[in-house]
């Protein structure tokens, strides 16, 4: 057994922390991005994964993710349910991973990704969706969902490097025994595929489902606080460094690589965000600047730990300049979705996971590696599409033709903190009024 | 008495209300409206999405006198607002029938 490296768990238990740091970052940035009628609901649905998604993750979310392995899409629920197995050995000692960290320290750390993953989700419901179908469908989404993703991709399942996954079928395998593995493995270094592109496409299939807020794309729906939105990239910014940093499992050269990609991906994101609607639109916003911090988060965290700082300038320029243009698809499709999950997400992790294919610094096209990294990156970029798209689908359909989604048109009209929550964010002007009664 | 009401670019507010003080006015009431007259509103963009915004930002300014003094501050406001350019608002002057000072209930020029 490794000894337990203090230094190791005392990064990690930094990054998990970052970690969850994030979503409530994310409830700031898609706040301030909706009217003054709606940032409570857009707020509570960051919070409210945050609740449903932490309790799920200890009772069978950890299991499904990386428990005994089922047919290479999920793990058992039941062999690690309720952490049991997860925390001690047999002799009452704390497990240690192979880094020298307490693998309950793990535990947590991949509690707080699948946290923000769901939540990046609501980002296309702004203003419509009933909030008790929101907690029902976090619950029911991140384990049919974001557990056998999760497990495929790094729990050793199909999308794995492991000897019966998709990579190994596709070019063979190399080793032998138990240390037989893919001769091309998958890059996935924090979540490509597993949290954006897994968001981004739940996101368009939910945004087609519930559809259209009234007077999408006819009256104006403007950002009501860009500080909000700024606080909010900046809190993302911050906690993507626990994201990214945290996914060495450890605090070494990879850490430091993971946090400078980081940084610089985000930076070339912002300029070439600020670019396009310069050149486009006349002025560099705010809101572009904040996006395009996003952005470059997004397409950096499957590449973070195998592309070069200066890789990882194209990887965030490109990503910046992709994003910025494709967030005006929705206007043209005639989809609703509200906070751009799949003009950021979806379309800056599809581009993040390919973009090792080309710029990995071992196996990339760039570097003389050969198309084989580039094949085995698309083909788990369009199984990660494929498979949560699908099963969004029928979560999405099942819970319309049940409890429903939307909320009424008057009450969506007069604004959906008021009708759900019972609240109003801000009290703009003296509205009068007198305690009626105290439950106590 | 006449209640004069200026709606004015608000960046001009500072000015009219030193002007008015140097004048020896005392006292007005100031309120954010918003609205157009000749000056056409502006066009924000967000996410490549266009907005046009057709209300533009104002100053209400509203100032009690009697009559011989309406005079003068609508000269003062119109002088100390002025750029000269579209957007600088209107004044106008209306007769006032009554005012009452809420702390001692006099009425009329008394409570001015």
């Amino acid at each position: 057994m490794v000894e337990l490296d203090t230094g190791a768990t005392a990064w990690m238990l930094m990054s998990a922390s970052l970690v969850l740091l994030m979503t409530p970052g994310l409830a700031f940035f898609y706040g301030g991005m909706v009217r003054t009628k709606s940032v409570l609901n857009m707020m509570m649905m960051s919070f409210g994964s945050i609740a449903v998604v932490a309790v799920v993750y200890v009772l069978w979310g950890w299991s499904m993710s990386y428990g005994a392995d089922v047919g290479g899409i999920f793990g058992n629920p039941f062999d690690q349910f309720g952490l049991q197995g997860a925390i001690y050995d047999e002799s009452g000692e704390f497990l240690i991973d192979g880094f020298g960290v307490p693998n309950i320290v793990g535990v947590g750390f991949q509690a707080t990704f699948a946290i923000i993953t769901v939540a990046l989700i609501s980002g296309a419901l702004a203003d419509r969706v009933k909030f008790g179908t929101w907690m029902i469908f976090t619950a029911i989404w991140v384990t049919v969902c974001y557990f056998p993703l999760a497990h495929m991709v790094w729990g050793g399942g199909f999308l794995s490097g492991s000897a019966d996954g998709l990579a190994a079928m596709v070019f063979g395998t190399t080793g032998t025994g138990a240390d037989e593995v893919a001769s091309v493995a998958p890059i996935d270094f924090a979540g490509g595929t597993v949290v954006h592109i897994n968001a981004g496409i739940a996101a368009l299939v939910l945004a087609i489902i519930i559809g259209k807020r009234k007077g999408f794309g006819k009256e104006p729906m403007r950002p009501h606080n860009l500080t909000l939105v700024m606080l909010g990239a900046a809190l993302l910014w911050f906690g993507w460094f626990g994201f990214n940093g945290g996914s060495a499992f450890t605090a070494d050269g990879f850490a430091g690589l993971a946090w400078v990609n980081t940084t610089t991906a985000t930076a070339a994101a912002v300029i070439g965000w600020l670019v396009t609607e310069k050149l486009r639109d006349g002025s560099a916003t705010s809101l572009g600047a904040a996006s395009g911090v996003v952005a470059g988060l997004v397409a950096i965290t499957p590449a973070a730990g195998s592309v070069s700082p200066v890789g990882s300038l194209a990887v965030g320029a490109v990503a910046g300049v992709l994003s910025a243009l494709a967030v005006g698809l929705k206007f043209k499709f005639g989809y609703d979705d509200s906070l751009d999950v799949v003009g950021v997400h979806l379309v800056s992790g599809l581009w993040g996971t390919v973009a090792i294919g080309f710029l990995a610094t071992e196996t990339g096209l760039f570097y003389g590696g050969g198309v084989e990294q580039l094949v085995v990156q698309i083909l788990i970029a369009l199984v990660a599409v494929a498979f949560a798209g699908i099963v969004t689908l029928v979560i999405g359909l099942i819970l319309k033709s049940t409890i429903g989604w939307r909320i009424s048109e008057e009450d969506e009209v007069g604004g959906i903190d008021l009708a759900v929550h019972g609240e109003s964010a801000y009290e703009i002007a003296a509205q009068g009024g007198t305690i009626k009664e105290v439950r106590a | 008495m006449k209640l004069v009401t200026g709606i004015i670019q608000p960046h001009r507010l500072d000015d009219v209300k030193t002007s008015l003080e140097a004048a020896g006015i005392r006292g007005m009431t100031v309120s954010e409206a918003s609205g157009y007259g000749r000056q056409k509103g502006h066009t924000e963009v967000y996410r490549g999405a266009e907005y046009t915004v057709d209300l533009v930002p104002k100053v209400r300014i509203e100032v009690l006198v009697d009559d011989e003094t309406a005079p003068t501050v609508t000269d003062v406001v119109v002088q100390a607002a002025q750029t000269g350019r579209i957007g600088d608002g209107k004044v106008w002057t209306v007769p006032v029938e009554d005012v009452v000072r809420v702390r001692t209930g006099e009425h009329g020029a008394g409570a001015l």
